[in-house]
């Protein structure tokens, strides 16, 4: 055991996983290589890629016990497509599979009986959600799930240290030969950022539909050279799952507050100005936050350059009435952005590389100034966990949180000081996900936080007397209220292995009691 | 304070606790507690349940609560109400 740069105690060995590499540094590896490649294929001329059912395209692509297949998670809970292939392997009698998603959600409860039955023996994932999460956290899978940012799994896509045998994604557009888009049909989902990566890098690539479509399918994401076999079904969604429809404005108070006192930093930071870069999540108050500073820009004649990431309806409407550049969008949100990518040239589609693999000539997020992001819990070394509840089961996702902290000028964190009766701000994160070296702004309903690291932002919020307190004040505001939590009591065995973006080990997660 | 009959208070809505106690002759005060922050907060809340209670003469009662994350001065307050409820006691003392 060694400890790391954020104080953990990473092994240098695990069992089935293979050695690890303990993080140091948010930027200390610097990789070797090349990227790596799909094979090479002969396809003759007017060759048939369309398959009658799943089963045929699974025997077709000559898929075999051992191997790693993909998937991508923008249809999000409403997911038909991990369930419907992993059925159909099942029933084909094939084992020892490793799913390689970039997301898994609530609705793959399903992979908890192909876990007991011997078909999944691995998992590769940025998140887990209720009930997987929770079994996994109980130690159902043997081998230890491998947790990655979403940068952290292109990386490992495309240097190889992920090679995925088949992927199986699901298209909302494609014609007969593969071209595919995301942002037409009834399961339409938008950008399809992470199935890029897979479709690009996969030995074998098999396209899901409910949408087929005359040839050729116009404009394409993922196109015919990548694409082995395409197979039509009756439904590869549930739309109320993939997208919410309507735009979300919060009233809930506490999310206002905490959006009032963000845009106060953002205003203060310096970074506000014209051309700068700016990221959120979907949550609440980061939401309020891109409408409050709309107001803003307006008022001041200040013009974005690029909006990006998981793209909503709020960067949208900045970018439709001329208040920003261009989107890169990784991952739609809403339905409204999901239309947005179909119609407006500037509202642009990247892979997962573009956006944050930190190991390409120059990833999205290294030109980011401004990031909102979220967390489960922040300790006072500004480490954040966005993967595992305050009791330690696995339950959320490391998404591009520790990819856009790092890339960002600065990284702003969106939370309530205190969740049901449990203090965010805390001693030690239950997981870190997201090293404190890349976190420079807590802001909360009861007040600001700057990491010391961040002299020079301490400096420009006391001139624009804006209030700061220490972390470790916040702290002692949430526990005045709360009370001291009990540790939790975890097992010895080890369920999940926390990657940071460039692949070193910023944690491990523990087998719950 | 002498228990009558079930005294129930709090409901199950966030931040809030649902207590019901129900009187014994036998047996101490026994407590079964759900809670969202059961690992975290579990043991902490039998404890503030328990001292409320002895406060006002209980040695006897079984209580059920379902806590969905409840600070200690809003179970402090609902172990009351139900107490005064089960007691059959309309003059609430929120002083002593």
């Amino acid at each position: 055991m060694n400890k790391n740069g954020v104080g953990r105690e990473i092994p240098a060995y695990i069992e089935g996983v293979g050695e690890l590499k303990a993080y140091e540094s948010p930027f200390s590896i610097i990789p070797e290589g090349n990227k790596v490649g799909p094979k090479l294929k002969r396809p003759l001329p007017h060759k048939n890629k369309l398959v009658d059912s799943l089963e045929e395209a699974v025997k077709a692509v000559g898929l075999k016990d051992g191997m790693t297949i993909s998937f991508h998670h923008h249809f999000r809970s409403g997911d038909y497509i991990v369930n419907m292939v992993l059925d159909v392997i099942a029933h084909l009698g094939i084992k020892n599979i490793k799913v390689a998603a970039s997301s898994l959600s609530t609705c793959h409860g399903p992979l908890i009986e192909h876990i007991k039955n011997g078909v999944i023996t691995g998992i590769e994932t940025s998140g887990l959600r209720d009930p997987l999460g929770t079994a996994i956290s109980e130690g159902i899978l043997k081998k230890p799930v491998i947790i990655r940012s979403h940068g952290g799994r292109a990386r490992a896509v495309e240097s190889g240290e992920l090679k995925i045998d088949v992927a199986f994604l699901g298209a909302p557009a494609s014609d007969e030969y593969g071209n595919a888009n995301g942002f037409s049909g009834p399961s339409a989902c938008g950008s399809l950022g992470y199935a890029l990566v897979d479709a690009n890098y996969a030995d074998h690539v098999v396209l899901i539909t409910d949408n087929l479509v005359e040839y050729p399918c116009l404009p394409a994401s993922i196109n015919q050279t990548q694409v082995d076999y395409i197979v039509e079904v009756e439904s590869i969604g549930d739309p109320k799952g993939i997208v919410s429809g309507a735009i979300r404005s919060t009233t809930n108070p506490k999310d206002l507050l905490i959006a009032e006192n963000a845009l106060k930093v953002i205003m203060a930071s310096g970074y506000f100005k014209n051309g700068f870069s700016y990221q959120t999540g979907a949550a609440g108050a980061s939401l309020a936050v891109t409408s409050l500073m709309k107001e803003k820009m307006i008022e001041q004649n200040i013009k974005g350059s690029f909006g990006l990431g998981g793209i909503t309806a709020q960067l949208v409407d900045l970018l439709e009435e001329g208040l920003m550049e261009g989107l890169f969008d990784t991952q739609c949100f809403d339905l409204v952005a999901a239309e947005s990518l179909g119609k407006n040239p500037k509202h642009f589609e990247v892979d997962a590389g573009f956006y944050a693999n930190p190991h390409n000539a120059g990833c999205a997020v290294n030109k980011l100034d401004i990031v909102l992001l979220g967390a489960l819990e922040i300790d006072t070394d500004f480490n954040v966990n966005v993967i595992s509840g305050s009791d330690g089961v696995i339950s959320q996702a490391s998404g591009g949180h520790s990819d856009t902290a790092a890339g960002a000028n600065i990284s702003i964190i969106l939370a309530p000081l205190i969740r049901g009766r449990i203090p965010i701000v805390v001693d030690k994160v239950t997981t870190v996900v997201t090293p404190g070296e890349t976190i420079d702004v807590v802001v909360t309903d009861y007040g600001i936080a700057v990491n010391p690291l961040r002299k020079d932002l301490i400096e420009r919020f006391k001139k624009e007397n804006l209030k700061i307190y220490t972390i470790e004040e916040l702290q002692k505001i949430a526990e005045n209220i709360t009370g001291k939590p009990d540790t939790i009591e975890f097992g010895d065995r080890i369920v999940g292995v926390v990657q940071y973006r460039d692949g070193s080990v910023i944690d491990v997660i523990r087998q719950v009691k | 304070m002498e228990l009558k009959k079930i005294g129930i208070a709090g409901t199950v809505e966030s931040s809030d606790i649902s207590i019901i106690i129900e009187p014994t002759d036998k047996g101490g005060i026994e407590i079964s507690l759900q809670s969202a922050v059961m690992k975290q907060f579990g043991r902490q809340i039998k404890e503030v349940i328990e001292e409320t209670m002895k406060s006002k003469g209980v040695k006897n009662a079984t209580v059920r609560a379902v806590d969905k994350g409840a600070v200690d001065f809003v179970i402090k307050s609902r172990t009351l109400t139900a107490l005064y409820r089960s007691a059959d006691i309309d003059e609430y003392k929120w002083g002593e």
